[in-house]
């Protein structure tokens, strides 16, 4: 025999082995997508997000107490955040191609306006988004298969409401970003506030990425009210407002939503704006603290944007699948509501080999895991938010809410 | 009387003080383009990419210095960069001509090809640009932020309504009116801007009198490059750098160049105030001003929103190359 075809020999008897083995891990390995946009405007938070949720399926796959101990593969896509035909081709990959059982995604609320429509329905498989908050996907037609950990910014806009009045404020002017995002949540904010007594004198567009943000400012100030509204970017057009309105004197006193907390901000602003009060998403509580500690030995950050969001999602994935009992897609998303909400056994974050026990036995569990998971309506967090306030040039949390 | 004071004030802060600064980056970019037009005669697309590149090496060296702790005190340490800016504009503005139009000047081509490879080095700058500073917003004032303040205004004068001035906007209406002045006795009074504008009325003339083309043309590079530096590191001081709102400059500031007429620096700085003011005083909601006057309108009394403002340069640009081609100096017709 020649050395060539003695190689050749080896290499077939090595590639039949090869093949045999992933054959075997097959058999016993759940894929589970995290689709999320790991390029673009998010790609800084992303990584955090997509650690979270990994750490939980880590975390199921240590108990071996998974599915007769099967074990939980990761499939990373990139959702790009803004680009639809992109995130729709991603997610048909995962779903055609690495034959996924669920999907913990996506995060901006256009691209998963579209993977929904395109990609979770047709197909029947479950998505849990951790982020995307646009009021828009409450109603969309998702057959049920849509789920989310991040609560709807009509919710934002009641308890951004309910922070300003605390403040005895009832005459206000709103700037929104001109998007799905800022019109949503500025619609429902408005629409909040005059229905707690409250007067909105105007509620404008600005447009992200201009390097001048005076006129805005100005039709703001010409309609008054004690206090603006941001609902925008921290690093974008909402800063550049913010800016504007107190070089011009027109503003002294500000309230933001979830797009505008972000260091960056006081580090721009410095001490002309005290005293400026908000609300982001955020929990509190043991779940959140378990989180915490165990995303820190993970080497994540537990404070980034919705990495305990990520983890609920996929934590929601993986006890779904152990309730149904199989990694059938449709069963999978019956589950659902049962793991995430009363009755049953609480279960808190960094906790999840205990819930998966309660299950095998044929148990309930309510699943509160980092961020107090209460899924209400057609499969959305109800959502606690905290609320801050910028003293000394440092966001201080007042109260949860 | 306080209530017309009042609403003077109004106005002033919203609506004259920040025309006033914006009108004059865009005439010094206006000049820019209008002196290219006259002399190279043809319309120089990358001069908004120009100005980002000049404002770019600006901002790095703006960096470097308060790195090593050189500062300008109470104004900002960008002007002390200026120079460097200028230089480094400057060098690329001539290194375009060498390699790309001093090609097509040989040619002979017609203008279309020149205005078609500006494009072309449009897209080229505008890339460098991304490539070396990034595509996000840059913030580089540093020193004192305002002249007047709010607090300080009302403070002083009892009136309910403040005015602001911000530092870089006195900056800039001062640099404004120091580099017309030195640009208008340049092109009146030395033998090299004379030499210009000959070159500009009649090439062939211009030519037969022993004027060098070669230096005529690298003069008005230099100073079409160092206008445009200035522009922008001024537009970045008062606002923001950003790549892509450079770009975006360029329609207001063609606009401005037109509508004053093509090849006329005076109606250059015409066009820009022109431009300029319409955009504002179209898009400003004069509600307050009325009451103070008296009056209690209903709604905002806003004309247009502020997404339109940069429709109305376009507008602008429409009518008066409609109405009046050559502009209100008389200009040349594109």
């Amino acid at each position: 025999m020649s050395s060539r075809t003695r190689n050749a020999l080896a290499a077939s008897v090595a590639g039949a082995l090869l093949f045999a083995a992933s054959a075997v891990a097959q058999a016993q390995e759940v894929k589970v997508g995290i689709i999320l946009g790991f390029t673009g405007p998010l790609e800084s938070i992303t990584p955090g997000m997509g650690g979270s949720a990994e750490l939980a399926l880590k975390e199921v796959n240590d108990s071996g107490l998974f599915l007769d101990g099967q074990t939980l593969v990761p499939v990373r896509a990139d959702s790009t955040c803004i680009d639809n035909a992109a995130a729709t081709a991603a997610a048909e990959r995962l779903v055609t191609t690495d034959n996924v059982a669920a999907i913990m995604g996506a995060d901006c609320s256009g691209v998963t306006i579209g993977i929904v429509n395109n990609v979770a329905v047709p197909n029947g498989v479950v998505m849990v988004s951790p982020s995307a908050t646009s009021p828009a996907l409450t109603d969309i037609e998702d057959n049920d298969y849509f789920f989310r950990t991040a609560p709807s910014d009509a919710r934002q806009g009641e308890v951004l409401t309910e922070v300003i009045r605390s403040y005895d404020i009832d005459s206000v002017a709103v700037s929104y970003t001109n998007n799905d995002y800022g019109k949503g949540f500025s619609d429902s904010f408005v629409a909040a506030f005059e229905a707690a007594g409250g007067t909105v004198t105007i509620a404008a567009p600005h447009d992200d990425g201009k390097g001048d943000y005076s006129a805005e400012v100005g039709a703001l100030a010409a309609a008054g009210g004690d206090l603006l509204v941001v609902l925008g970017y921290v690093d974008q057009g909402g800063v550049g407002i913010i800016r504007s309105a107190v070089d011009t004197g027109a503003f002294d006193r500000f309230a933001l939503g979830d797009g505008m907390y972000g260091q960056s901000l006081i580090d721009a602003m410095g001490d002309s704006i005290e005293g400026t009060i908000g609300v982001i998403p955020g929990a509190e509580g043991e779940g959140s603290a378990k989180f915490a500690e165990a995303a820190k030995a993970a080497g994540l950050d537990p404070t980034s944007s919705y990495t305990g969001e990520s983890y609920d999602a996929a934590a929601l994935i993986a006890l779904a699948m152990q309730k149904a009992g199989s990694t059938d897609r449709t069963a999978i998303r019956d589950a659902m509501l049962e793991v995430a909400n009363a009755p049953g056994e609480q279960i808190i974050a960094a906790d999840l080999a205990k819930g998966l026990q309660i299950l095998k036995d044929g148990g309930d569990i309510d699943y509160v895991g980092a961020t107090n998971v209460e899924l209400i309506g057609p499969g959305e967090a109800a959502g606690t938010y905290r609320e801050y306030i910028i003293e000394n040039g440092e966001f201080k949390t007042v109260q949860f809410r | 009387m306080e209530g017309f004071l009042n609403a003077l004030v109004v106005f002033a802060n919203f609506v004259f003080i920040p025309g006033l600064a914006y009108g004059a980056q865009i005439a010094l970019g206006a000049l820019g383009v209008t002196l290219v037009f006259g002399i190279l005669r043809f319309s120089n697309f990358a001069h908004g990419d120009l100005m980002a590149f000049g404002t770019m090496i600006t901002i790095l060296v703006t960096w470097w210095l308060i790195g090593m702790g050189v500062t300008l005190g109470p104004l900002p340490t960008a002007l002390l960069a200026l120079p460097v800016g200028i230089i480094g504009a400057v060098a690329m503005a001539l290194l375009i001509d060498r390699l790309v139009f001093r090609f097509y000047r040989k040619q002979k081509s017609a203008g279309i090809v020149f205005v078609m490879a500006s494009v072309g080095v449009m897209f080229v700058l505008n890339g460098i640009v991304r490539l070396i500073i990034g595509p996000n917003d840059q913030r580089f004032a540093d020193g004192e932020r305002f002249l007047v303040t709010v607090r300080g205004f009302r403070e002083y004068t009892g009136l309910a309504e403040g005015l602001a001035i911000r530092l870089p906007v006195a900056i800039t209406v001062i640099v404004a009116v120091i580099v017309v002045a030195a640009l208008f006795w340049f092109l009146q009074y030395s033998r090299t801007g004379k030499a210009m504008r000959a070159y500009s009325d009649n090439e062939d003339l211009a030519l037969l009198s022993g004027i060098n083309p070669d230096r005529v043309v690298m003069v008005t590079w230099i100073i079409a490059a160092a206008l445009a530096t200035i522009a922008g590191v001024l537009y970045g001081l008062d606002k923001s750098f950003r790549p892509f709102t450079y770009f975006q400059l360029l329609l207001p500031i063609f606009a401005a160049a037109i509508v004053g007429g093509i090849g006329q620096p005076l109606g250059a700085i015409a066009g820009g105030f022109v431009v300029a003011f319409s955009e504002v005083t179209l898009t400003y909601a004069y509600k307050r001003v009325l009451e103070y006057l008296g009056f209690q309108p209903e709604g905002l009394v806003q004309l247009l929103s502020t997404e339109y403002k940069f429709a109305i340069s376009f507008v602008i640009l429409v009518l008066v190359l409609l109405i009046r081609p050559t502009g209100i100096f008389k200009g040349r017709v594109l």
